[in-house]
């Protein structure tokens, strides 16, 4: 017992630590990315390439002067960046980083825990983030945080709905709303492929409901900084802008990985059991696949924030309850229905 | 363990939810409710309702506590331009307030017999919880549903009277 505990907290202390360290390079790349696109160079004073970019950037946010408002309600001023932190944060726990690892005869399992309603746990998660940007923009007394953070509702609520019945078609799928399971059921050999071959329009409506969900471009209208200065960050400075930021890029770490499990194999890899390959090199690799996965979707993030331009809000709108949900529904039916006639 | 978590809870949401009406600020009235939902959330993970637990915090912390946060941030209300409300309303707001704990102490009394024997069951789980709903409790399930669709048709209906009054599109 006291063997398992030990492995579950250096996982979850594991878990803990590469998602930090993501996100911070996260930064670096995305300055590198944009600067790949519009034809410069990029960060390149520290360190090689640049690389030391995001430890000064840390440093910078930390020796700023904290400026907290002094008519601002102070509690939930701190309040707001705690929670978006610490609601991004949460969500890894669920993400099946790698198959199991069999040590001198046990199995270890790479997923910190597989409650049986995995993805509703993921959903919570989610749908409580908001409150970190809706509180510190309250909080903030300013006109221009306000609007922010009651756009960010308006947003998170309205893509929600088409992102929960895009997964809803998957889940008729799977059957299961375990992620260590619609993992395991993509696993290679067969002719079995990913969710994605089967589910190419609830893809995509996923994955443009994940950009809404992050407040990224072209959805990053709560802190749209041609109309509302700073958005609902306008007040903060130092590390709480920081937390804002990081808590930013961490969800966008947390979606690309939900993104690879739920649709494109999680650790799964093409002609894995066919490589003849012992178990725990199999776990290993997969767990590479993974991450590969997963970098390949930041770099998505990116790549669509560097070329597309910002919505205009009544388009985001239109674009979400107009677009997205119609599709998403008939996306459901269509599963349906041919669930139904295979089962015949 | 699960019998102090149990105490503790309880008095986290007895202690907010007094709170929430207690408190002069209306956005904190809403901050304390989402508490009060999460020790909800707490006494039904206790009872091992996973499903039931998780899709809570969905729909109340995540979604109708926001669209009330977001309606309050639009009126921005402060104390100084709260409305007063005169004694007799506040006289009848109690009274009904009141009534509607008697029922309810008078509809939980007779709970006992059917309370769950089985602890550590699996009946929360959201396998057993669908079989159960679609098969035993079908009409019941049915009827709920045909509820929430007339209150969602009876909202658009409001909402479109009045957006055709006002502002054509």
């Amino acid at each position: 017992m006291s063997d398992f505990l030990i492995y579950k907290i250096l996982l979850v202390v594991g878990v803990f630590t590469v998602t930090l360290v993501v996100a911070m390079y996260a930064t670096y790349g995305e300055r590198k990315v944009a600067a790949f696109l519009q034809d410069r160079i990029g960060p390149n004073r520290a360190g090689p390439f640049g690389i030391f970019q995001p430890l000064a950037d840390g440093l910078k946010f930390f020796m700023k002067e904290e400026i907290i408002p002094s008519v601002s309600n102070k509690f939930l001023f701190i309040l707001g960046p705690s929670i978006a932190m610490i609601t991004a944060l949460m969500a890894g726990v669920l993400i099946p980083w790698g198959n199991t690892l069999i040590i001198n005869g046990a199995q270890y399992s790479l997923q910190i825990t597989d409650i049986n309603i995995g993805i509703l746990y993921v959903f919570g998660v989610v749908s409580i983030g908001v409150y970190g940007i809706m509180i510190g923009g309250w909080a903030s007394n300013n006109k221009y945080s306000l609007l922010g953070a009651i756009r960010a509702s308006a947003q998170m609520i309205s893509y929600e709905l088409a992102m929960g019945i895009s997964i809803i078609a998957l889940i008729m799928m799977t059957g299961t709303l375990s992620l260590g399971e619609i993992v395991n059921q993509q696993a290679g050999g067969d002719w079995n492929f990913w969710n994605v071959v089967y589910q190419p329009l609830g893809f995509l409506i996923f994955i443009v409901c994940a950009f809404a969900e992050c407040n990224r471009a072209p959805f990053d209208l709560p802190e749209c900084e041609t109309e509302l200065v700073g958005g609902y960050h306008t007040e903060y400075s130092s590390m709480k802008l920081g937390f804002y930021m990081f808590a930013e890029y961490i969800n966008m770490f947390i979606s690309s990985a939900v993104l690879s499990t739920l649709y494109f194999g999680g650790y799964n890899f093409p002609f894995m059991n066919d490589l003849g390959l012992s178990h725990n090199v199999i776990t290993i690799l997969g767990t590479v696949f993974l991450f590969a996965k997963i970098f390949f979707f930041i770099f998505f993030f990116m790549w669509v924030r560097w070329t597309l331009p910002r919505f205009r809000y009544d388009q985001l709108m239109n674009l979400g309850w107009r677009v997205l949900l119609p599709l998403s529904i008939v996306n459901l039916l269509g599963t349906a229905l041919v669930l139904l006639w295979i089962d015949k | 363990m699960t019998l102090y978590l149990f105490y503790f809870l309880s008095f986290l949401a007895v202690l907010s939810a007094l709170m929430v009406v207690f408190s002069k600020n209306p956005v904190h009235s809403v901050l304390y409710l989402i508490i009060t939902f999460f020790c909800i959330f707490g006494h039904y993970l206790l009872m091992n309702a996973q499903f039931v637990a998780f899709v809570h915090i969905i729909v109340y912390a995540g979604a109708i506590m926001v669209l009330f946060l977001y309606v309050l941030m639009l009126l921005n209300l402060n104390s100084e331009s709260e409305p007063h409300k005169n004694n007799t309303l506040k006289f009848v707001a109690v009274i009904s307030g009141c009534l509607l704990m008697v029922v309810l102490v008078a509809a939980l009394r007779g709970t006992d017999d059917m309370m769950l024997q089985d602890n550590g069951s699996q009946v929360g789980y959201v396998k057993n919880l669908g079989k159960v709903m679609l098969t035993d409790f079908l009409l019941p399930f049915e009827i709920t549903s045909i509820l929430l669709l007339a209150a969602m048709v009876g909202a658009v209906m409001i909402g479109k009277k009045s957006s055709n009054t006002t502002t054509p599109r």
